[in-house]
């Protein structure tokens, strides 16, 4: 049942992989308990809030389906706490799985190679590292699509003509990634023009402030990206403070269930989503539990399609107890 | 240091009136400067609706920095107001939501100002706490409300379960007006704020408490020997910032209805950075509130005009804000 780890493994660390397995040998009738440390962000915002509980269910799912496996999840703030728990993870847990959404890539890259070269496999979710050696398996969001989806349906939906305004995220090669994509798409659409890109931290309040002062300094505003559904949040309570009606879309981002259930409503300006759901980290502790139980490996990269969202299939997106 | 006020801790201020007359005028100049370039970069920075807009959004953190320039003159800090505002915010969502779903429903004003009463006293309870905690308890401020920093966040995250804490959309609707109504065409959170303002100057200027929070900043040991109570004065002071926090968190509530794990966050830096830019020392002894006001619509200026243009990478937006921090600091220092 171990087999397929030493395919992945190299030889000079099988000293170290003896001890983390002990016992494996004696495993013919009954086998090892199977160990899943999970490394996530706290939940400081919507989204990250969804991972935490995302985490637990597939926590919850897969103690119960079978005992004697654990899944221990711990949550960081910052990036050092989140290096030393995925170091305990491994010394005081004992982990022999590893499923890591890093809170910054390049700081995680040498913890999450240390825990592989002592034999723990590593799947790495959202944010890739920067050596994709120190890692054994990917999954992560489509954050192309993220922004492409975005764009394409905004050239649609105003005939291929007008005046956006874009929220960006956070400084970030995710928000750098999604706005590009953005631009790039709506490059094929010459009469739409992008008026501004101002940061709203993917924070309501900051999200608010920034449309309030688009909307004083551009006087025909066809429609917002806010690229985020908790700044379309800020944006929409702008746009009604000022009363104005030259909007016609105001377009999120990430499927959170406000927006999946204004567009259930028929809001008169949310009428559409792209899903970046924090789902994703559920289906990675899945597939990293059900592919060790089996002895697999997990495909090194998995692509977890954006899709749009609109009234159609709005339903299959709505998650009415996740904090999301 | 201030020389003066230590030797004469009953009434410190009046002989340096004339130098802090002066030196009071570094910020109102910076504003004008800057509301003069925000004019030439985009003509529609002079308009009526946005003034009104930045003096809203600057009524939070300036309701906040009135409080907080007590604390400050006093020789105290409070590094906790934007996690007690997101707490009070969240604590006060929850509870009013529940009263409107409970068994015996209430009208919505009932609800509402059931709500605000219900922050008021959460905020003096929270500045009561830290008061005791420093004065009676001996611990740094900075220690006191580090800690209670993350514990009020903390236990917001927690009440919302991570995500965000919305108001019932009825309540909402109810509530809204608070934020977004004008009276004689200024919004109520500008009222507010300028009453807020009146009442900080008036107290720490012409009351013997205010005159005793200036003593205590100056020099704490002489205070103690003229008799005045810095204990008792100390508690007050955490408590009226708390109050104040808690006036802010009943006007924020109103403007999205909700509030989530980043609410208020950094909101204390902005506040002691309007408290100090304002012509406030962080090493306590005499301050303005007049001058945090200034300094509070300055910093929300600078936000405002950066939105408007385009002129700059967005990326470089944070370096300028702190390159007009340090030049309004330069413009009103004081003699060391």
């Amino acid at each position: 049942m171990r087999s397929s780890i030493s395919f992945t493994r190299r030889s000079a660390l099988l000293a170290a992989a003896c001890a983390l397995l002990s016992g494996s040998q004696a495993i013919a009738a009954a086998p090892a308990p199977l160990t899943i440390g999970v490394a996530i962000p706290t939940a400081t915002h919507g989204f990250t809030a969804g991972i935490v509980w995302w985490a637990n269910q597939a926590k919850r799912e897969l103690e119960a389906a079978n005992p004697g496996m654990k899944v221990i999840v711990k949550a960081a703030g910052s990036t050092p706490e989140q290096a030393n728990q995925v170091q305990d993870l491994l010394v005081v847990n004992k982990m022999n799985a590893l499923v890591l959404l890093p809170l910054e890539s390049s700081s995680l890259t040498q913890p999450a190679a240390q825990v592989k070269n002592k034999g723990v496999y590593v799947t790495v979710v959202d944010r890739g590292l920067t050596n994709p050696a120190a890692q054994n398996a990917y999954v992560a969001g489509d954050n192309g699509a993220f922004g492409r989806l975005a764009a394409g349906y905004l050239a649609k939906q105003l005939n291929g003509k007008g005046n956006v305004v874009v929220l960006r995220g956070m400084p970030s090669t995710i928000d750098n990634e999604r706005v590009n994509a953005f631009n790039d798409e709506l490059k094929k659409t010459p009469g739409i023009k992008v008026l501004d890109a101002k940061y709203g931290n993917w924070n309501r309040d900051d999200a608010f402030k920034v449309m309030q002062d688009y909307l004083t300094r551009f006087k025909q505003i066809d429609a917002v990206w806010a690229a985020d559904d908790d700044m379309a949040i800020g944006v929409l309570k702008a746009i009604e403070q000022a009363k104005r009606t030259d909007i016609k879309e105001v377009f999120g981002g990430g499927g959170a269930k406000l927006a999946v259930k204004r567009i259930m409503d028929a809001d008169k300006l949310v009428q559409a989503d792209v899903s970046y759901s924090p789902k994703f980290i559920y289906d990675a502790i899945k597939m990293t539990a059900n592919a060790r139980l089996k002895g697999q490996a997990l495909p090194a990269k998995t692509i977890v399609p954006s899709v749009l969202i609109t009234r159609d299939n709005a339903k299959q997106f709505y998650f009415p107890d996740s904090p999301y | 240091m201030q020389p003066t006020p230590t030797s004469k801790p009953g009434k410190p201020a009046f002989s340096l009136a004339g130098l802090e007359r002066l030196k009071g005028i570094g910020p109102i100049v910076a504003l004008v400067l800057l509301c003069i370039a925000g004019t030439l970069l985009n003509p529609d920075f002079a308009t009526l609706d946005n003034l009104m807009n930045v003096l809203t959004r600057t009524a939070f953190i300036g309701i906040i920095a009135v409080g907080m320039t007590f604390v400050i003159v006093s020789g105290g800090i409070d590094l906790s107001v934007g996690s007690m505002a997101a707490l009070i915010a969240g604590v006060m969502i929850v509870v009013m939501n529940a009263l409107v779903a409970g068994a015996h429903p209430m009208a919505a004003p009932a609800v509402i100002l059931a709500g605000v009463a219900l922050a008021l006293a959460l905020g003096a309870l929270f500045g009561t706490a830290h008061g005791l905690l420093i004065s009676r308890g001996r611990i740094e401020a900075f220690i006191v409300t580090l800690g209670t920093l993350g514990i009020f966040r903390a236990v917001l995250t927690w009440l919302a379960d991570g995500g965000a804490l919305s108001l019932d959309f009825n309540l909402s609707e109810a509530y809204g007006p608070v934020y977004y109504q004008s009276v004689l065409g200024v919004p109520i959170p500008v009222w507010v704020f300028a009453l807020v303002a009146i009442g900080g100057a008036v107290i720490l200027n012409r009351t013997a408490y205010g005159q005793h929070v200036q003593a205590i900043g100056s020099n704490e040991q002489v205070a103690r020997y003229a008799a005045i109570r810095v204990d008792r004065v100390k508690v007050l002071t955490y408590l009226l910032l708390g109050v104040c926090v808690a006036i802010a968190t009943v006007l924020y509530v109103p403007r999205l209805g909700s509030a989530t794990p980043t609410t208020g966050i950094l909101w204390e830096l902005e506040a002691i950075a309007a408290v100090v830019v304002g012509g406030t020392s962080l090493r306590g002894g005499a301050g303005r509130v007049m001058g945090t006001v200034i300094g509070a619509i300055l910093l929300s200026v600078i936000g405002n005009i950066l939105n408007l243009t385009s002129i700059i990478s967005v990326h470089l937006n944070p370096a300028v804000q702190g390159v007009v921090i340090i030049a309004v600091a330069y413009l009103q220092r004081g003699r060391r």
